[in-house]
C-alpha cells in the first residue's frame, strides 16, 4: 500500500477522466457519460482505500507525499490526509457521481462531464494539498469549470450569474494571494504545517508585525469568507445556485462551500489564532446574521432554488459559528475543553451532513423542474405527494434531515454544535436557536405548498414518480442520512481524536 | 414472565420494525401493514406487562442499561434504557390503549386508499412514544420526543390533500418546535453543568442525588425543560395547535392528541421532577391552572364534536400540570393514566359517531343517536361521566380528586385550587351539553338520520375502554393508594379530604344540572337554532367560540414580526449588500474608464511624445555623425575624463 501514491491518484483520476473525455472525439453520448461516471466514482473507490489505510488515532497527516517542486520558491508538492480531509474527500466521492447522475440528460455532452470532473479534481486538490502553492492553484482552478458549467447549461440569467460568481470569488482570492505573498516574504515558507507551527508559537505574527499580521489575516479571511460564504459576503450565492444546472448546484453547495469552511479550519485558524480570537466577537455576529437572517430570507423566496441557497447559507453559518465560538473562548480561564471538542466535532460533521441534505434537496428541485418544464416556483406546484409518493418520501427525508430532525444525520451535527457553543457562549447559542425555528418554517412551507394540498400547477397533469437514474441519485443520499443519523459513530470515529487534540491545545501564542 | 432492563429496547423496536415493514410493503397492502402493526404492538404489550412485573419486584429501584452512542473527546455520549414503575406503567398504558386504537382503526380506515401508510405512521408513532418512555437519557428522550412530533405531523396531515389538514400539520410542528427549542436549551444547559444527560448512572446521572446536589441555576433549567412540555402538552400559551390537530383522522386524535403524545410533556415533568426547584414549580402550577380554566371555558362554546374534546384535553392536561406544580407528580400520573383511557374512549366514541354519520361532526347537525347507536351511546356516556368527575364509580373522579387534594394542600397559593374547582363545574357543563346535543332529541341532519351502529372492530375497543374507565379508579383511591405508593414509595396518604370531596361532588352536580337545564330540558330542534348560551351572553359566547382570539393575536404579533424580519432580511440582501456590490462594480468600471482615459491622454500621449523626441534625437545624432575623426576622439577623451572623475568621486568601489 505504501508504495502507491494514493492521494495523488485521488486528485489526478478525475483530471485524467476529463482529459480522456476531451480526447474522445466522436464517441457516443452514452459512452461519454459512462466514462464520466466511472472516473467520478474513482474518488469513492480510492477514498475507500484511503479509509482502510487511515489510522484515526493519529492526528497528524497520513499517506503523506512530499517532493521538492520549485526549489527557488521553497515550494513542495505536499499532500496529506487527516480526519478533516478524509471526511471531505468521502463527501466529494459521494456527491461527485450523484451530481453527475442528477444531470444525467445534460451529461450526454462530453464537455459537461469533463468540466464536472475537473471541478471534482480541483476540490480534491484543495482538500488534500498541504502547500499553499498548489492549494491555491486548485482553489482558483475550480472556478474555471464552474464558470463554464453555469454559463453554458444554466438558466436564463446564467451568464450574469456565472460572471458575478467568478468575479466575486476572484476578488476575495486576490486578497488572499497578496496575503500569502506577504507571508512568504516574511517566512520563506508556504507549507501549511510549518506555517501552523509558526502561527502556534506566535513567530508568524512577530515576523509580520502587529499591523502586518492583522492585514494579512484580513486578506486570508476575505478570500475564505466569500467562498464559504460568511454573511454578508453571500450575495453571489442565491443567483449562482439558482441559475446553475441541478448537478452543478448540488456540487457547489455540497462540496465547494465546504472548501471555504475547510480553509477556515486548515489555514486561518492555525495560522492566526490570536487575530481570529481578537476579531471573534464581530465574526460571531456575522455568523449569527447568516444563521438567523439566512433562514428568514429563505422564508421570503418564491424561487425554490434561491430558497435552498439561503438555507445553505444558514447551515454553513452554523459551522462558522462553532469555530468562531471556539476561537473566541480560546485562552479564557476555565475554558471547557469538552464544549470545544463538541463544537469542532459538530462543525466537521455538519459539513458532511449539510453536503448530503443540501445536495439531495437540490436534486429534488431538479426533479420538480424536469417535470414542470423548467418551472420551480413555490406556487407552481401542489399535491405532488399524491402524484409521486416515492419521490415525496425521499424528498421528505432530505427535508427533515435538513431541518435537524433527530434520527437523521442533520441532528447530530447541529446538536454537537449547539452543545459546544452553549458551553462556550450561551447567549449566542440561544439566539442561534432562532435559525432552527426559521429553517423549520420555510422548509415546511415549501413542503406544504408543493407536496400537500390538492394537485395543482404543474402536478395536475401527468407527473411521473422518480425512477431509474433519478432514484439512483437520490436513494444513496437518503440511505446515508438515515445511517448517519442512527450511527454517527461511523464518521465521528474518524475525527474524534483529531478534534480532541485541537481542543486540547487551545492556547494563544 | 418478567422482562429484564437489557431487553427493554424490544418494546419500541417491535413497532418500529412494523413501521419499516409497512413502508416497504407494496401499495395497497393494507392487511399486511395492519396485521403486522397489531401483532407487533400486541407483543410490545406483553413485554410491557413483563417489564411491569420486573419493576414491581422492587418499586424503589431504577434499573438501567446504558451504552455508548458515539465517542466524543476523551469520553463518549451515552444513551440508555430505564425501568422503574413509572416507565412500566406508562408502557402498559400506551401499548394497551394503542392496541385498542389500532384495532378500531382497521374498521375506521378500511376504505381509505392510503390505509397501509396509516398503520405505518401509527407504528412509527408508537415506537417513538415507547422509546421516549423507556429512555434513560434526556438526549434519547429528546430524539424520541421529536420523532413523536414527526409522527404527529404526518398523521395530522394524513389527509394532506385537504389544505386545512396540511396547514394544521405545519402549525402543530412549528408551535411545538418553539417549545422544543426551550427544551433543547435546557438540555444543553444541564449537559454543560453536569457533563451528562443520563438520568440514572450509578450515582453519576442527573437525577442521582449527588449530581442534583451540585447543580446550580436549576430553576432556569427546569423552566426551559418545561417549555418543551408546554408545547407538547398544549399548555397555555402554546395550546393553539392542539384543536387544529383534529384535522387528522379520529383514531389519531384519540391516540396522539388525547391519550398519549400530549401526555408526554406531563410524563417528562414527572420524570425530571427532582430537578424542579420550588420557584419553577410555582410557574408550572399557575400555567397548569390557567390552561385548565382556559380550555374548559373555550370548550363550552365550540360546536365541533372533536374540538370540544380537544379543548377538554387541553383543560385536563392543565390539571395534570397543576398537580406537578403543586408537588404531587404521582397525582399527575394517576390523572394521566385514567385520562388516557376515558379520553381515548370519548374520541373513539366520537369517531364511531362521525363514521356512522358520514363525517358529520358538527354537534348542531347531529342529534338523536341514542337509539341507533346504543353501544356507542352507553360507552360514550361512561367516558363522559368519568371526564365530568361523577363520583365513586368512575376513575376520572378519583384522579381528579387526587389533583384537587394536592392543590388544596399547596402552601404557596390557593388560586390554582380555585381555578381547578371552577373548571370542574365547566367540565361537567360542557360534557352534558355535548351528550345532550349529540345523543338526545332527533337527528337534525342527513348524516345523523342515516346513522347506524358500527362493526365489532369499532365497538369492541369501546367496550374494553369503558370497562377500564370504570375499573382503573380502584388503584388510586384514598383508602388504597396502590398506584401512588408504587410510583413513589415515600408517598403518604394524608387523612382528611372528605369535605373537599363533598365540595367537588356538589360542583359536579351543579355543572351537570346547569348543562341539563340549558340543553337537556328543551332540546335543539333545528341545526341553525341559536345556542342557548349564545342567547344569554352573546358577546362572551362569540369570544369563546373564536377561541379567545389567540390565533388572531399570534398572527398579528408573532406572525407579523416574522414576516417583517423576513422582508428585512430579503431587502437587506437585495438592496443594501447587493447595492454595495453594485457600487464596487461601478467603482471598478469607473477605474477602468479613468485608466483608459489616462492611457489615451497620459501614457499613449507620452509614448507619442517620447517617440517623437526619439526621432528628433536620432536626427540630432545623425547630424552629430559627421565622419570627422578628430571630433570623435575629442568626445572619447571627454568621456574618459568624466568617467575617471565619477570613479574618483564614487570611491573606486
Amino acid at each position: 500500500m505504501s508504495g502507491l501514491p494514493l492521494l495523488s491518484a485521488l486528485v489526478i483520476a478525475p483530471w485524467a477522466g476529463a482529459a480522456l473525455l476531451a480526447l474522445l472525439r466522436g464517441a457516443s453520448p452514452r459512452t461519454c457519460r459512462l466514462v464520466a461516471l466511472a472516473f467520478s466514482l474513482s474518488t469513492l473507490v480510492l477514498a475507500a482505500l484511503a479509509l482502510a489505510a487511515f489510522d484515526p488515532a493519529r492526528t497528524t497527516p497520513q499517506l503523506v507525499e512530499r517532493h521538492v517542486w520549485i526549489t527557488a520558491l521553497n515550494v513542495h508538492y505536499h499532500l496529506g490526509l487527516d480526519g478533516l480531509s478524509l471526511v471531505l474527500v468521502l463527501l466529494t466521492g459521494v456527491i461527485g457521481p450523484v451530481a453527475l447522475m442528477a444531470s444525467w440528460r445534460t451529461a450526454r455532452s462530453r464537455l459537461f462531464g469533463a468540466l464536472l470532473l475537473a471541478l471534482q479534481g480541483s476540490a480534491l486538490g484543495v482538500f488534500l494539498a498541504l502547500d499553499f502553492f498548489h492549494w491555491f492553484l486548485f482553489w482558483e482552478l475550480s472556478l474555471v469549470p464552474a464558470f463554464f458549467l453555469i454559463k453554458l447549461w444554466g438558466g436564463t440569467g446564467a451568464t450574469r450569474a456565472a460572471y458575478q460568481f467568478v468575479v466575486y470569488t476572484i476578488s476575495g482570492s486576490a486578497f488572499m494571494l497578496v496575503a500569502f505573498a506577504a507571508i512568504f516574504a516574511a517566512t520563506g515558507s508556504l507549507d501549511f504545517q510549518q506555517l501552523a507551527q509558526l502561527g502556534a508559537d506566535g513567530s508568524l505574527a512577530a515576523k509580520l508585525g502587529v499591523d502586518g499580521a492583522r492585514l494579512v489575516f484580513l486578506g486570508v479571511l476575505l478570500g475564505l469568507a466569500v467562498k464559504a460564504p460568511l454573511w454578508p459576503l453571500h450575495t453571489w450565492l442565491p443567483s449562482t445556485y439558482a441559475e446553475a444546472p441541478t448537478g452543478v448546484s448540488m456540487f457547489l453547495t455540497a462540496v465547494m462551500s465546504k472548501m471555504g469552511v475547510y480553509g477556515f479550519l486548515r489555514i486561518l485558524w492555525p495560522l492566526f489564532p490570536q487575530q481570529l480570537h481578537d476579531s471573534a466577537p464581530w465574526l460571531l455576529l456575522l455568523a449569527l446574521g447568516g444563521v438567523v437572517l439566512g433562514a428568514w430570507a429563505a422564508l421570503r423566496q418564491t424561487d425554490l432554488k434561491r430558497m435552498l441557497a439561503y438555507s445553505s447559507l444558514n447551515h454553513v453559518s452554523y459551522c462558522l459559528l462553532a469555530l468562531f465560538a471556539v476561537a473566541h473562548a480560546t485562552g479564557r480561564p476555565g475554558l471547557s475543553s469538552e464544549a470545544a471538542t463538541a463544537a469542532l466535532a459538530g462543525t466537521i460533521l455538519q459539513m458532511f451532513n449539510h453536503g448530503l441534505s443540501a445536495a439531495a434537496l437540490f436534486c429534488c428541485i431538479g426533479v420538480l423542474e424536469s417535470r414542470a418544464g423548467g418551472k420551480r416556483g413555490l406556487h407552481d406546484f401542489g399535491g405532488v405527494r399524491t402524484a409521486a409518493p416515492i419521490f415525496a418520501g425521499l424528498c421528505g427525508v432530505a427535508l427533515f434531515s435538513s431541518l435537524g430532525l433527530p434520527g437523521l444525520n442533520g441532528f447530530v451535527g447541529e446538536f454537537l454544535i449547539f452543545r459546544g457553543v452553549f458551553g462556550l457562549n450561551p447567549g449566542v447559542a440561544a439566539v442561534a436557536c432562532l435559525g432552527l425555528l426559521g429553517t423549520a418554517m420555510f422548509l415546511l412551507t415549501f413542503w406544504q405548498r408543493v407536496f400537500h394540498g390538492p394537485r395543482g400547477g404543474a402536478a395536475t397533469v401527468a407527473f411521473g414518480d422518480v425512477r431509474g437514474i433519478e432514484l439512483a441519485s437520490l436513494a444513496p443520499l437518503v440511505v446515508l442520512m438515515i445511517a448517519l443519523g442512527v450511527a454517527p459513530q461511523l464518521l465521528l470515529r474518524l475525527i474524534n481524536p483529531l478534534v480532541t487534540s485541537w481542543a486540547g491545545h487551545l492556547v494563544l501564542p | 414472565m418478567s422482562l429484564s432492563v437489557q431487553l427493554l429496547w424490544l418494546i419500541p423496536a417491535l413497532p418500529l420494525l412494523a413501521a419499516v415493514v409497512g413502508t416497504l410493503a407494496p401499495r395497497g397492502e393494507f392487511k399486511l401493514s395492519a396485521s403486522t402493526a397489531i401483532a407487533a404492538l400486541t407483543l410490545s404489550f406483553l413485554l410491557s406487562c413483563g417489564a411491569l412485573i420486573t419493576a414491581l419486584a422492587d418499586p424503589s429501584a431504577h434499573l438501567t442499561s446504558n451504552f455508548t452512542w458515539f465517542d466524543l473527546g476523551h469520553g463518549a455520549v451515552r444513551l440508555g434504557w430505564l425501568l422503574d414503575p413509572l416507565t412500566a406503567l406508562m408502557c402498559v398504558m400506551v401499548t394497551f390503549v394503542g392496541l385498542l386504537i389500532f384495532v378500531f382503526s382497521t374498521g375506521y380506515m378500511r376504505d381509505d386508499a392510503n390505509a397501509k401508510q396509516f398503520f405505518c405512521f401509527l407504528s412509527l408513532f408508537a415506537a417513538a412514544m415507547l422509546g421516549l418512555i423507556i429512555a434513560n437519557s434526556l438526549l434519547l428522550l429528546f430524539v424520541c420526543w421529536e420523532l413523536v412530533g414527526l409522527a404527529s405531523y404526518l398523521l395530522i396531515g394524513f389527509w394532506f390533500h385537504k389544505p386545512e389538514a396540511a396547514a394544521a400539520a405545519k402549525k402543530a410542528f412549528i408551535t411545538t418546535r418553539i417549545g422544543d427549542l426551550g427544551l433543547l436549551l435546557g438540555l444543553l444547559w444541564l449537559y454543560d453543568s453536569t457533563g451528562t444527560l443520563l438520568l440514572y448512572d450509578e450515582g453519576q446521572g442527573v437525577l442521582d442525588p449527588v449530581v442534583l446536589a451540585g447543580l446550580g441555576g436549576s430553576t432556569a433549567i427546569g423552566l426551559l425543560i418545561f417549555c418543551g412540555a408546554v408545547g407538547k402538552s398544549g399548555q397555555f400559551p402554546l395550546h393553539v395547535w392542539l384543536p387544529d390537530a383534529m384535522e387528522g383522522p379520529t383514531p389519531v386524535s384519540a391516540l396522539i392528541h388525547a391519550a398519549t403524545m400530549v401526555a408526554a410533556g406531563v410524563f417528562l415533568m414527572a420524570r425530571v421532577f427532582p430537578l424542579l426547584t420550588p420557584d419553577a414549580l410555582i410557574v408550572i402550577a399557575f400555567t397548569g391552572a390557567i390552561t385548565a380554566l382556559l380550555g374548559a371555558l373555550i370548550a363550552c362554546a365550540q360546536s365541533d364534536l372533536k374540538r370540544i374534546l380537544a379543548f377538554s384535553t387541553v383543560s385536563q392536561l392543565g390539571y395534570m400540570m397543576l398537580a406537578i406544580g403543586v408537588g404531587s407528580w404521582v397525582a399527575a400520573i394517576f390523572h394521566l393514566l385514567t385520562h388516557a383511557f376515558f379520553k381515548a374512549l370519548l374520541f373513539l366514541g366520537a369517531g364511531s359517531v362521525i363514521h356512522a354519520a358520514h363525517h358529520e361532526q358538527d354537534i348542531r347537525a347531529l342529534g338523536g343517536l341514542r337509539g341507533p347507536m346504543k353501544t356507542t351511546f352507553v360507552t360514550f356516556a361512561i367516558g363522559m361521566m368519568a371526564l365530568a368527575g361523577v363520583p365513586f364509580l368512575f376513575s376520572g373522579f378519583w384522579s381528579k380528586e387526587a389533583v384537587l387534594h394536592a392543590a388544596h394542600g399547596w402552601g404557596f397559593s390557593q388560586i390554582p385550587f380555585y381555578a381547578g374547582l371552577v373548571a370542574v363545574v365547566l367540565t361537567a357543563f360542557y360534557m352534558t351539553r355535548l351528550v345532550a346535543e349529540v345523543f338526545f332529541g332527533h337527528p337534525r341532519g342527513n348524516g345523523a338520520a342515516h346513522a347506524h351502529e358500527n362493526t365489532a372492530a369499532m365497538t369492541l375497543p369501546l367496550g374494553l375502554l369503558a370497562a377500564c374507565t370504570i375499573l382503573l379508579g380502584a388503584i388510586g383511591t384514598p383508602w388504597w393508594p396502590w398506584l401512588q405508593r408504587t410510583l413513589d414509595p415515600e408517598f403518604l396518604s394524608e387523612p382528611g379530604g372528605a369535605g373537599l370531596m363533598a365540595t367537588s361532588i356538589v360542583l359536579v352536580a351543579l355543572g351537570l344540572g346547569a348543562g341539563w337545564a340549558l340543553y337537556g330540558r328543551k332540546l335543539r330542534q333545528k341545526s341553525a337554532a341559536a345556542d342557548p348560551l349564545a342567547v344569554i351572553a352573546p358577546r362572551a359566547f362569540a369570544f369563546l367560540a373564536a377561541r379567545m382570539k389567540f390565533d388572531k393575536l399570534y398572527a398579528a404579533t408573532f406572525g407579523r414580526l416574522s414576516d417583517t424580519l423576513a422582508a428585512c432580511a430579503d431587502a437587506l440582501d437585495r438592496h443594501v449588500w447587493d447595492g454595495v456590490v453594485r457600487l464596487l462594480a461601478r467603482l471598478g468600471r469607473f477605474t477602468g474608464l479613468v485608466n483608459r482615459e489616462a492611457d489615451e491622454e497620459g501614457l499613449n500621449a507620452g509614448f507619442d511624445a517620447t517617440s517623437e523626441s526619439i526621432r528628433a534625437t536620432a536626427k540630432a545624432y545623425s547630424r552629430a555623425h559627421t565622419g570627422d575623426a578628430h571630433g570623435y576622439l575629442l568626445m572619447i577623451a571627454f568621456g574618459f575624463v568624466v568617467l575617471v572623475f565619477a570613479v574618483l568621486v564614487g570611491g573606486g568601489r
